[in-house]
């Protein structure tokens, strides 16, 4: 056994231990990474109730309602299993829409709506250009093309 | 060893390097300025408008690609690292030394493009995701690789110091890349994936690889232009390095 067979040894043993360990500290963190919560998470009572968490998921279609003169805003957010009533009063960002998917900051309130204190429009990973999304939605098949809304 | 065509050790001498690093340095120049050049030109002329971000979206024609070159040296700097701990051999230490200030730039170009980016889109400069809050770790580790470099005055001391620390690293790289399957981020998830169909239009497609071949070429014309002033400081006392300088060269 060479000196350099030893050291080859060492650092694939060193590499496997720091695998091992980096992966007991993910594992052990779990869903203190995650950035947000869905409502089915909301649901079965795993979102902290008195603090201030975030609200992830999609803008339900036709949910939006706005008061007029006034930024307070309306809507309800989903991730297809359960629906979370949000009222906001603010700017919303561009990329804010009916179908869009959305991560909102704040708390419950009593009457189970969540107060908003920041809105952040959560992007989806398809890039194409506008002639193509028009002929996938008439085609019914934006869907396909769009896995945005099931990656939520 | 002799049944090879070619025999690899050969070039870990950096004598020999030498003058083989100024070579692909050129050539890499070459065929870096000739593919940002075009890439940048379908970035910004060729690829269509996206159907609901608008112009916006054309940073990542330099956001994704910087992002990956930012992952991919820090990986091929710790392959470096490890092969210079095993073998013991001077010039592979060094070849990670000369990639560091490139990865650490790709790295900020990556937080600041996508800052830049995070504003209209999502509404914020910047936020704790795991995504983002890891590649911020990147940045760090490059800038304490640098840092633990410098402050330490034997550079073959340095060398294992600092190897230690990017093999160390290392497990942050996985982490990025498959930050947004394993928790809910902000930061939406790959657009490119290896083993299914891309969700993004063909041309923004191209365009985005041309950049990334860009980046490479660039990286690698940088990192030969770095190794070729550090291989001179750290043998300036060898034989050919003084010849070379007595001949004016």
């Amino acid at each position: 056994m060479k000196a350099r067979h030893r050291r080859f040894g060492i650092v694939l043993v060193g590499m496997a231990a720091l695998g091992v360990a980096a992966y007991l500290v993910l594992t052990a963190l779990e869903g203190n990474l995650s950035y947000f919560f869905s409502p089915t998470e909301v649901a079965n009572g795993e979102a902290p109730g008195e603090h201030v968490f975030r609200l992830g998921g999609l803008v339900e279609a036709g949910s939006v309602q706005r008061e007029t003169g006034e930024l307070r805003v309306n809507f309800i957010v989903t991730d297809m299993a359960q629906r979370v009533k949000v009222a906001y009063d603010g700017i919303l960002p561009d990329l804010f829409a009916e179908g869009q998917g959305v991560i909102a900051q704040g708390r419950m309130g009593p009457d189970n709506v969540f107060v908003a204190e920041e809105v952040l429009a959560k992007h989806d990973e398809t890039y194409m250009p506008p002639e193509v999304a028009e002929a996938l939605e008439a085609a019914g098949k934006m869907g396909e093309r769009h896995p945005g809304g099931k990656s939520l | 060893m002799a049944s090879r065509l070619v025999n690899w050790f050969k070039f870990s001498s950096p004598a020999t390097f030498f003058p083989l690093a100024r070579k692909i340095g050129v050539v890499s120049t070459v065929i870096a300025v000739a593919l940002i050049a075009v890439g940048l030109y379908m970035s910004f002329f060729v690829a269509p408008t996206d159907y609901k971000q608008g112009e916006g979206y054309r940073i990542i024609f330099v956001h994704v690609p910087a992002s990956w070159m930012s992952m991919f040296i820090y990986v091929v700097m710790a392959g470096w690292a490890a092969l210079g701990l095993i073998f013991n051999t001077r010039l592979s230490m060094m070849m990670a030394q000369a990639l560091a200030p490139t990865g650490a730039m790709f790295a900020f170009l990556s937080l600041w493009t996508g800052s830049f980016w995070g504003k209209p889109m999502w509404g914020a400069w910047w936020v704790w995701d795991a995504r983002i809050t890891s590649e911020l770790i990147l940045l760090f580790l490059y800038l304490g690789y640098m840092a633990l470099r410098s402050a330490i005055d034997d550079p073959r001391r340095a060398d294992r110091a600092s190897a230690i620390l990017l093999l160390v690293g290392v497990v942050n790289v996985p982490i990025i890349y498959y930050s947004v399957q394993w928790w809910n981020t902000l930061h939406q998830g790959s657009t490119i994936r290896l083993n299914e169909e891309s969700t993004m239009d063909d041309t923004m497609l191209i365009a985005m690889l041309i950049m990334t071949l860009g980046f490479w070429a660039y990286s690698i014309a940088v990192a030969m232009s770095r190794l070729r002033t550090l291989i001179l400081e750290r043998e300036r006392s060898a034989n050919w390095v003084r010849e070379l300088a007595s001949r004016g060269g």
